[in-house]
């Protein structure tokens, strides 16, 4: 019996040491050997390096990228780029963040440029070299809002495409209602008076057909951020994007600007059809502010609706728009050998370059991120993409210490505001307190 | 060496349990282990290693904890509120079906295989057809409302109505699970305790609180450490019913696992995520050998 005893202990021991020997193991090893005896075949002869790429899934973005690889294979025959575009859209950034560390992500990333800053804190991107990448080319021949991709004054990533915001408005609605669809808003004030009475609601109040919908979750944030409040006569940071300034009065009247579309006018409810954005692309919405991206969703869910695409309206003559963009990095895991860290160079200032732009912008709908290409005549008289193109000059993009947070602060106060009654101005000083907290955050670790 | 057959007999013991054994070492130890690790650490995700910051993590969501609309208090008070709302409806809830169930004999096995549906069913399923359900205006509760003249409510959109909401879902979830466990346990007495009791002039009401109540206390016991366990480790249901999974409207459906995962999948900050998961574990610890300790007594008749 005591024997036996001793024996099962021996046993349990015996197997959960080998168990917690082996386990965490085989993941980082079994791959290294595999990687290094790659390179040094490369290296010794001219073989080819193999590079991976991933972005997350679209499929417009998949096939554009299908196409640049291809080009890009064929002028460099000893490079090849693995693709990874299967990850869908909500997943990327955690399995990045799940495969990075067991070794096997990827050389070259596309990332939105908002999380720029926690994949740097992370030590995930590293700089782009400059004698490939010289800061005053990009100056120059980008778009003012890619100046976001310097960190610091140190360049992390470069996008193919960047996108701005503009004014959709759904047709078919306008002429039902008695407006004009060939005049859509172009000031503020135009939008209210229009967006009341584009507003349908049948005999028990409900709303059938809604102005336009006051949506923080969507792109409307940006919309309040980079766009009302300085319409209104403010800025919403200070220039290095360390300081919140949107908390003043011009503020104020923006972000009552905003509110006045769920408060006292009610030409919409957000909650219905799980959001603005869904809403437009149904058809139940009049005017909508989204970016050039939305284009692409509307071709794919509702081919049929009749709409078009204008500026941003403009108040007291001020023009402004949202600019956001993709951008793609290079990663730790490229650094770590030079053959293939050349080879995403190479590759990096291809799918970069104004050509991959004019590529990009015929099969997204994104504009190129080369002013060149931006400011074709060609895209500037698209009937859909004109508007975008025209924002390109007067767009700014937030710098974002991390977006989410960020975006979350808007949406809690307006919140505040919606369902609990907070006064408005309160209520956007409580942001402001938010958003500085986590840009102090942010900068007090540099 | 010669073995004994006991001996023999457990090493097969042995070698059928480890493909088990494997698996929780892999898949359970290992991680819990290194998430305490993490959490005294200024973890970088990307690198899978970090330095040493000893209690720093803590010490930051004591800090979090102060600051007006905290998110973690929010999350630590609203699962709190999960469990207190969640666990005695359910067993509430689950008792009395099962105690129905019990009596009927005809389609039995349907109406079991209707109650358990829900507790097989993925969360994130569930929550696209609850969202629908909740919908304002065009969801048929609303409309259901509106018929019998009553007014719209806002439930998931509503700060206030929004975790009784996704309790009501979580409720619905679970309570399969536990209607077949009581009604296994409702099984068990033995019918002549009941008919001895009639005979001496109990009534029904007298034969469920003396008879099937306290023999059923170790199944109620079971269940409520088991219930209050995965409501405090609530996340998929709140990440797919709370707009846009954030745990709103104003953090009023947040729970400490969905903090842990926003914390540490969006923001990269993996040790202060660590530490929340060792926090929470330690509350579940203590509450369930709190539940242990108090409910369990023996009933013998």
């Amino acid at each position: 019996m005591k024997r036996s005893k001793r024996f099962t202990l021996l046993g349990v021991l015996l197997v959960s040491i080998l168990l917690l020997a082996a386990c965490p193991a085989p993941a980082a090893p079994a791959q290294e050997p595999a990687a290094e005896s790659a390179s040094d075949m490369a290296a010794a002869a001219d073989e080819v390096v193999e590079i991976e790429y991933w972005q997350y899934n679209f499929a417009a973005r998949v096939d554009a990228m299908d196409q640049l690889i291809a080009q890009f294979e064929e002028a460099n025959p000893n490079i090849k780029v693995i693709h990874n575009a299967d990850i869908p859209y909500a997943e990327f950034r955690d399995k990045i963040a799940a495969s990075v560390p067991a070794g096997v992500g990827p050389d070259v990333a596309t990332l939105f440029y908002g999380w720029q800053s926690a994949w740097i804190d992370s030590g995930y991107l590293v700089p782009l070299p400059e004698d490939a990448f010289p800061p005053a080319m990009v100056s120059e021949e980008f778009s003012p809002m890619v100046q976001a991709s310097f960190v610091g004054g140190t360049l992390y990533t470069l996008p193919t495409a960047v996108r701005a915001l503009a004014l959709f408005y759904n047709r078919d609605l306008m002429e039902a209602a008695g407006l004009d669809p060939n005049s859509p808003p172009s000031t503020l004030d135009e939008l209210q008076d229009q967006a009341v009475a584009c507003t349908q609601r049948d005999d028990e109040g409900d709303l059938v057909v809604q102005g336009f919908v006051a949506d923080p979750s969507a792109q409307d944030h940006h919309w309040f951020r980079e766009v009302l409040v300085r319409q209104f006569g403010g800025v919403p940071y200070t220039d290095d994007y360390s300081q919140v300034l949107y908390n003043d009065d011009a503020g104020l009247q923006a972000w009552n600007y905003l509110l006045s579309f769920h408060t006292e006018l009610a030409t919409g409810d957000r909650d219905l059809f799980d959001g603005s954005t869904n809403a437009f692309v149904g058809g139940h919405v009049c005017f909508h502010v989204d970016g050039s991206f939305r284009l692409g969703t509307i071709a794919n869910n509702n081919p049929d609706m009749n709409f078009g695409v204008t500026e941003l309206p403009e108040h007291n003559g001020v023009k402004s728009t949202f600019g956001s963009y993709w951008t793609h990095g290079l990663t730790k895991k490229a650094a770590a050998d030079q053959a293939r860290f050349d080879a995403s160079v190479k590759f990096l200032q291809f799918i970069t370059s104004a050509d991959a732009g004019a590529l990009w912008v015929d099969i997204v709908g994104e504009l190129p991120a080369q002013l060149d290409a931006g400011s074709n005549p060609e895209l500037l008289a698209d009937e859909k993409l004109g508007a975008f193109a025209a924002g390109l000059e007067y767009s700014h993009a937030t710098f974002f210490a991390d977006e989410s947070q960020q975006r979350q602060a808007i949406i809690d106060s307006f919140d505040m505001v919606v369902l609990t009654d907070e006064d408005p101005a309160a209520a956007l000083q409580i942001a402001a307190d938010a958003d500085q907290e986590v840009l102090d955050d942010f900068w007090s670790s540099r | 060496m010669r073995l004994t057959l006991h001996q023999r007999q457990i090493i097969w013991a042995y070698v059928f349990m480890s493909a088990a054994l494997v698996f929780f070492v892999v898949i359970r130890w290992y991680p819990t282990i290194l998430a305490f690790n993490v959490s005294f650490r200024d973890w970088n995700v990307f690198e899978g290693s970090g330095p040493w910051v000893g209690l720093e993590n803590y010490q930051e969501i004591w800090e979090d904890a102060g600051k007006p609309r905290s998110s973690v208090t929010a999350a630590f008070s609203n699962t709190v509120r999960y469990v207190l709302f969640g666990v005695p409806t359910q067993l509430v809830l689950a008792l009395a079906i099962a105690l129905l169930l019990a009596q009927i004999r005809r389609l039995s096995a349907l109406y079991r295989v209707a109650y358990f549906a829900p507790y097989v069913t993925s969360a994130v399923a569930v929550a696209f057809v609850w969202n629908w359900l909740y919908q304002p205006e065009t969801g048929l509760i609303n409309q259901a409302l509106e018929v019998v003249g009553l007014p719209q409510q806002p439930f998931t959109k509503s700060p206030s109505q929004a975790l009784p909401s996704i309790t009501a879902v979580a409720v619905w979830q679970n309570l399969g699970f536990a209607v077949i466990i009581f009604l296994a346990g409702i099984q068990q007495i033995p019918a002549h305790y009941y008919e001895a009791a009639r005979i001496d002039g109990a009534n029904a009401w007298q034969l469920f609180w003396r008879i099937t109540l306290p023999l059923l206390n170790p199944i109620i016991v079971y269940l409520t450490v088991l219930g209050t366990i995965s409501y405090l480790r609530l996340f998929a249901l709140v990440q797919n019913m709370s707009p846009q999974g954030t745990g709103g409207p104003l953090k009023s459906t947040t729970t400490v696992v969905l903090e842990v995962y926003r914390e540490g999948f969006s923001s990269y900050k993996m040790g202060y995520a660590g530490a929340l998961t060792v926090l929470l574990f330690f509350l579940i610890l203590l509450i369930t050998i709190i539940q242990l300790r108090f409910f369990s007594r023996r009933v013998e008749y």
